[in-house]
């Protein structure tokens, strides 16, 4: 479980919209991704998720830093086959079920659009056939091979869409918000889905959500992004029992308890980012205060979340 | 984590895969916007309007055994009646013959016109809208000045430079044509190329001309189809504008324009002559234009049931 299969290393995307309006959508963000593992990126709407997947994935050019693949860098110069080795190890799944699918193609013609692009079957009968195994695996009726994507539901072209990714047999796939577009009963149907193909195929997955409450089941570590930069990064349960990021906090105490009582006594904690007050000469940056546990903090912060955490293990 | 979730997610109804058992027939994209435009009556009428005018167009000249270029002094100005369908001009020439003559000549200078728009509107809008950033803004900005200069000025220097021909008549009309194509073309790759169908085509390893061939063709063809349709009667009728200004065509070449413009000083003592060829302008323009309408409706995907 620690062989690390991507880096992310100092990764900038700045999109320049005039002259003196650059949108930092990205700002100087570093993890790992281990194989196998699922890896939770969670932060409010705008704050840079979908860039942060998309210029993994090289739909952007990183403004700067590196994106390394097995230890190669996926940004460098490369010639045509070494570019459609990534692609294929590398696939994506997206949010807008609606919009994620060519409305002028068949189903079977999207799934195999991979198939097609690598020349991966050798004939019209095998194609065939790996699409109608590429549906089997996503949970859906052969017969959708012939259909188009109006006929579909919202959850079945997410699964259409899934399928479309697997075709390629990728080892990494960025599921860019892939359910909150789905009604909630289709949503644990979905995160199902994904976590029997993580095992099948031995995926590793990027998870991106706005919110932590379908997060948590099914990522093994999380991180917590807000406006370009990680603020906190750290295995999943312990994320939810010590977050230490105020704007952490604020996001856990969104998520609604199952518990009436509980939940009427829920408060929702705010997060003001003034309470930082950074001076001018403090730098703030990534510190590990336990083990895998990373948050974005200076070194006066650092010194306030130690102590508070020795605190907490007298008392505890 | 696992069983966990398990436990929190509980499958209430049918398994998914016998939900999907009812399965019916796949109907495309395309026959999906036929029905629709089946549906729509007035652009029936339209489109079996058309259908007529275009039949007429290839057999009416040979209808009634006149030509339509033989002066015949002896019959000038006839009233429409069983030898001459509808009348004689100031030249003798049949009227009915010189119509449909007319109506190929029109219809051609629609169609040219509308394919030649559209093959540089496609190709300019495409370019300027896929490469975006300075590309895009300089490529725009010529149509828009090109747009500005005023449109029967261009014209005339058109036909005093090259002569009035068919040809320059057609070259006249595209001049300033195409940007409206381009501009239309330019909406809907840019409103398509962030789509996510075509990002997950890039990141499956999809080349240029793929995306092209598979995922931006097809889908801007129905706005494409719509600007074309309504290109047609535009041109007709500036055909028509221009030959009555005296910049048409010159004789015995017959447009539906320069007989109207003919007939026009004699419309108190002879109708007919300027009857019929504005008749069809109105005709083959109303059925244009209704049939433009009806694959637009029948295209937008927000009147899909
Ligand atoms: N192609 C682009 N050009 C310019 N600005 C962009 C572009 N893509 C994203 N942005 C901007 O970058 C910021 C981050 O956008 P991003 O889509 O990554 O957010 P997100 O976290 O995925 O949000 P959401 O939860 O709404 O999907 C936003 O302010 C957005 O407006
Ligand atoms: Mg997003």
């Amino acid at each position: 479980m620690d062989e690390k299969l991507i880096e992310v290393v100092n990764l900038k995307q700045h999109f320049r919209l005039g002259k003196n309006n650059i949108v930092k959508a990205v700002d100087g963000i570093s993890f790992d991704i281990y194989r196998g593992e699922t890896l939770g990126l969670v932060g409010e709407s705008g704050c840079g998720k979908s860039t942060t997947g998309r210029t993994i994935i090289r739909l952007y050019q990183a403004t700067e830093g590196q994106v390394l693949y097995e230890g190669e860098n996926v940004h460098g110069r490369k010639n045509r086959s070494a570019l459609k080795k990534f692609n294929r190890k590398m696939q994506m799944i997206f949010q807008d079920p609606y919009a994620s699918l060519n409305p002028r193609m068949k189903v079977g013609d999207i799934i195999a659009e991979g198939i097609d692009i690598h020349g991966l079957a050798k004939n019209r009968e095998e194609r065939t056939a790996k699409v109608h195994e590429l549906l089997n695996k996503v949970g859906l009726h052969r017969d959708y091979a012939g259909r188009y994507p109006h006929e579909a539901s919202g959850g079945q072209r997410q699964r259409i869409g899934i399928a479309r990714a697997l075709a390629v047999d990728p080892e990494f796939i960025i599921a860019d918000e892939p359910i909150s577009a789905l009604d909630v009963s289709i949503q644990a149907q979905i995160v199902n889905l994904m976590k029997k193909l993580q095992r099948e195929n031995n995926l590793t997955y990027l998870f991106i959500a706005h919110d932590l409450s379908m997060v948590k089941y099914i990522s093994d570590r999380i991180g917590v992004m807000y406006y370009g930069k990680l603020v906190e990064l750290a295995p999943a349960d312990e994320l939810y029992n010590n977050p230490l990021h105020p704007y952490t906090r604020s996001l856990l105490s969104a998520i609604p308890v199952p518990d009436p009582d509980a939940e009427r006594a829920r408060r929702r904690k705010l997060y003001d980012p003034t309470i930082h007050q950074y001076t001018v000469l403090e730098q703030p940056q990534m510190h590990e205060v336990t083990p895998g546990h990373f948050v974005y903090c200076s070194e006066r912060e650092l010194e306030q979340y130690n102590s508070g955490r020795a605190i907490a293990r007298a008392n505890g | 984590m696992e069983p966990m979730l398990q436990d929190k997610f509980k499958l209430a109804g049918i398994k998914h895969q016998d939900a999907d058992n009812v399965s019916r027939s796949g109907l495309s994209f395309w026959q999906d916007v036929m029905t629709r435009f089946y549906k729509n009556k007035l652009a029936m009428i339209g489109l079996v309007l058309l259908i007529g005018l275009v039949f007429m167009a290839i057999f009416g000249p040979h209808m009634t055994g006149h030509d339509y270029r033989t002066n015949n002094l002896s019959q000038k100005n006839l009233a429409p009646s069983a030898e001459h369908w509808f009348g004689t001009d100031d030249l003798g020439r049949d009227v009915f013959t010189r119509t449909w003559e007319g109506a190929r000549i029109s219809l051609l200078i629609g169609v040219s016109a509308a394919l030649i728009d559209l093959l540089i509107g496609v190709i300019w809008g495409g370019i300027a809208a896929y490469r975006g950033g300075r590309t895009d803004e300089v490529m725009m900005r010529f149509a828009d000045v090109l747009y500005g200069v005023p449109y029967l000025l261009l014209a005339i220097l058109f036909m005093v430079v090259l002569g009035q021909s068919l040809t320059t008549m057609i070259l006249a009309m595209t001049i300033t044509g195409w940007i409206n194509m381009a501009r239309i073309v330019r909406g809907e790759v840019l409103s398509l190329k962030n789509r996510e169908y075509i990002l997950a085509a890039r990141t499956l390893g999809a080349g240029m001309s793929r995306i092209m061939r598979k995922h931006l063709i097809p889908n801007t063809m129905g706005p494409i189809l719509v600007t074309m349709t309504l290109t047609v009667p535009t041109a007709i009728f500036t055909e028509s504008f221009l030959s009555y200004l005296g910049l048409g065509l010159s004789p015995p070449l017959a447009s539906w324009g320069t007989m109207a413009s003919d007939g026009l000083p004699a419309i108190k003592y002879y109708p007919w002559r300027l009857f019929f060829p504005a008749a069809f302008i109105c005709l083959t323009i109303f059925a244009f234009n209704v049939i433009g309408d009806g694959l637009r409706d029948a295209l937008d995907p927000k009147l899909r049931k």
